[in-house]
């Protein structure tokens, strides 16, 4: 059976769920093959093995930590040479489509970003892709070279798949390139212990409506009686009452949890962009005729600060 | 010698706009209004800053592949303040993917020569924020990209910086130069075109170039020469119409018991 390379994002050898859920999309084309970079890299490979990865390649040297992107792109690079895969999966992060996009160069192959759903065809791959600010789907393929895909983060189920998951050291020869762009300093986000925006079953977000940084704790408190993670639109953002790395839409994260909350949040396209896949849509909103109410599942016309204490109050007393 | 800075800018069909697929699947680009993609926008500006922080000791070129249409993007570009316009347009781009252009892109910033690229953070229409990347990677230049800021120290030969606010951490980047940079909607507001701006634009040089300019075979190019394929578009279902009630001092709690209804609770 031909073989699929699958990046590994990783945090220290904490493999990120998006990672899981591209190795049940792999398994559909093929074997997965792991890729794992860096500090970590080996620890990775008990959860990926209990995926799905029959190998995985691990590789460390202080380049991928010290430069940006191209230390991984010589690596995937090398992974590619080694094992001829059937695709290339790679997480739709940032750096991941960086790295897929140079990769895709270098190997002469045709790139798909931000695919949500991936199955095998007669003619390979074929990803389905969300555009417009999802309002078409399309299905596309590619058509030279060694397909190369992006896949957006809760596009597939995590599935549990034992397989042999063997360690093997991956030689990487790094390129002229890989230096020219130094890490002078790094400072890491610090976890608000909440879940993560782009993996949560549940996102509960608020919007210029909110109207104010101290007022953001209404937000969090419905969030945290749901076990959410919170997200912010780009009003909210723009005023400071919430960072950046909680925007929702297409300048943020996109989202596609089992249930969105939008609070005081009017329903731009841009916004619409990032949560639009949601499974269930529901909104707090004063103004009946805001656009976030022609996405909803339930709606609820009405001021925010009355109905969102009290519908954390509600979620608390039923939970018990 | 002074800063070149080229910007690579995209004309885009407005996103508030009904925008849809052609017959063949390639984005319709005659029947929606076009403008200057929005995050490029970000990018003019971080060029005109940089540019008055060397003191006007740069030149700002914009540069688009495009359509016809695709000068008014290069026009408010240069009403904002860059100083001249390089519009790539041939009949046999239409429906060019993402390494097709690129490879036109790389073309034509060497034609024109550059110390800096600096592109949006993606494009509002295709929105895979990958040109850069793959700009830098056929240049053989750095990539210093996703900026929330950005700086240039020590003129044409000198280093690019920024900070980049990735999902786990932000990181200081540093290059030199010449080097391929992006920037995102956090590196500040772009400025409007003052009426003296959108007067002085219409005098500024707009060279045209099309393949054979550079030297480009069609074949690598186009609908044919694309290395992805879209095989189907359907527009999403429109989502069937909920439930929507006006709080008369119960509204959360019915909210709730919806959420309860659907086992979210
Ligand atoms: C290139 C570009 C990229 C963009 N990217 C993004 C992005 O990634 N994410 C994003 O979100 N936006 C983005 N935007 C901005 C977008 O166009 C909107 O401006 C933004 O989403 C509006 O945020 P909002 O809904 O919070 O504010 P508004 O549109 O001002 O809506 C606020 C809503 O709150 C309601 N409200 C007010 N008070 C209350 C109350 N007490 N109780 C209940 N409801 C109340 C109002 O009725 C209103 O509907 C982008 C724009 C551009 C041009
Ligand atoms: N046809 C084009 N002409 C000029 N610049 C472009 C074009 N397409 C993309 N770009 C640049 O590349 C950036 C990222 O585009 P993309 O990877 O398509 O999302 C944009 O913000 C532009 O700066």
């Amino acid at each position: 059976m031909a073989e699929v390379l699958v990046y590994v994002d990783h945090v220290d050898g904490a493999v990120r769920k998006p990672t899981l859920e591209l190795l049940t999309l792999a398994r559909r084309i093929g074997e997965p093959v792991a890729v794992a970079l860096g500090a970590g890299a080996e620890a990775t490979a008990a959860t990926l093995a209990e995926h799905g990865a029959v190998k995985v390649l691990t590789a460390d040297a202080p380049e991928f930590a010290d430069y940006l992107v191209v230390p991984k792109v010589d690596a995937l690079q090398a992974a590619h040479a080694a094992v001829s895969p059937a695709a290339v999966l790679v997480p739709s992060s940032a750096e991941g489509k960086e790295i897929a996009a140079r990769l895709a160069v270098r190997i002469e192959s045709g790139i798909i970003t931000d695919a949500v759903d991936l199955e095998a065809g007669d003619e390979g791959p074929v990803a389905t892709q969300s555009v417009f600010a999802a309002a078409y789907t399309t299905k596309s393929r590619i058509s030279k070279g060694t397909p190369v895909i992006t896949v957006k983060p809760n596009s597939a189920p995590v599935e549990a798949a034992p397989a042999a998951g063997a360690v093997e050291a991956l030689s990487v020869s790094f390129s002229e390139q890989a230096t020219g762009t130094k890490v002078t300093s790094r400072t890491p986000r610090e976890s608000t212990g909440r879940p993560e925006l782009t993996e949560a079953a549940i996102v509960v977000s608020g919007g210029r409506g909110v109207n104010g940084a101290e007022n953001f704790a209404i937000i969090e408190a419905l969030a945290d009686s749901l076990g959410a993670a919170v997200g912010a639109s780009r009003a909210a953002v723009d005023a400071g009452w919430y960072p950046h790395s909680n925007q929702v839409g297409q300048t943020g994260k996109s989202v596609s949890p089992q249930l969105y909350v939008a609070s005081g949040i009017s329903g731009a396209i841009q916004h619409r962009a990032g949560m639009q896949t949601s499974k269930t849509i529901v909104a707090v909103n004063k103004d009946a005729e805001a656009p976030i109410f022609d996405l909803v599942d339930y709606g609820v016309v009405g001021d925010l600060f009355e109905v969102v204490p009290q519908l954390t109050e509600e979620v608390k007393s039923r939970k018990g | 010698m002074s800063l070149r800075i080229v910007v690579c800018v995209k004309y885009v069909p407005d996103a508030t706009g009904d925008r849809h697929f052609a017959e063949d699947l390639t984005v319709d680009r005659d029947d929606v209004d076009g403008l200057l993609s929005e995050l490029d926008e970000y990018a003019v500006e971080q060029a005109l800053q940089i540019k008055e922080a060397a003191d006007d000791d740069a030149e700002i070129t914009v540069l688009t592949v495009g359509p016809e249409d695709a000068k008014d993007a290069l026009r408010k570009a240069l009403s904002m303040g860059a100083d001249k316009a390089v519009h790539v347009e041939d009949d046999d781009l239409h429906g060019t993917d993402v390494m097709g252009t690129s490879l036109v892109l790389a073309k034509a910033v060497e034609e024109t020569g550059y110390d800096l690229v600096i592109a949006g953070m993606a494009s509002t229409d295709g929105t895979m924020g990958v040109l850069p990347a793959i700009l830098a990677e056929r240049l053989g230049v750095p990539q210093v990209t996703l900026l929330s800021e950005v700086s240039v120290e020590g003129g044409a030969g000198g280093v690019v910086k920024g900070r980049r606010d990735g999902d786990t951490a932000s990181e200081q980047l540093e290059a030199s130069l010449p080097a391929v940079v992006s920037v995102t909607d956090q590196s500040g507001e772009a400025r409007y075109p003052s009426f003296k701006g959108i007067m002085a634009a219409k005098k500024k040089p707009v060279q045209s170039l099309d393949l054979d300019d550079l030297d480009i075979d069609a074949e690598t190019v186009g609908l044919e020469g694309a290395w992805t394929k879209v095989e189907s578009a359907t527009e999403r279902p429109a989502r069937t119409a909920g439930t929507i009630v006006k709080d008369e001092g119960e509204g959360g709690k019915q909210l709730a018991a919806y959420l309860a209804e659907q086992k979210f609770i």
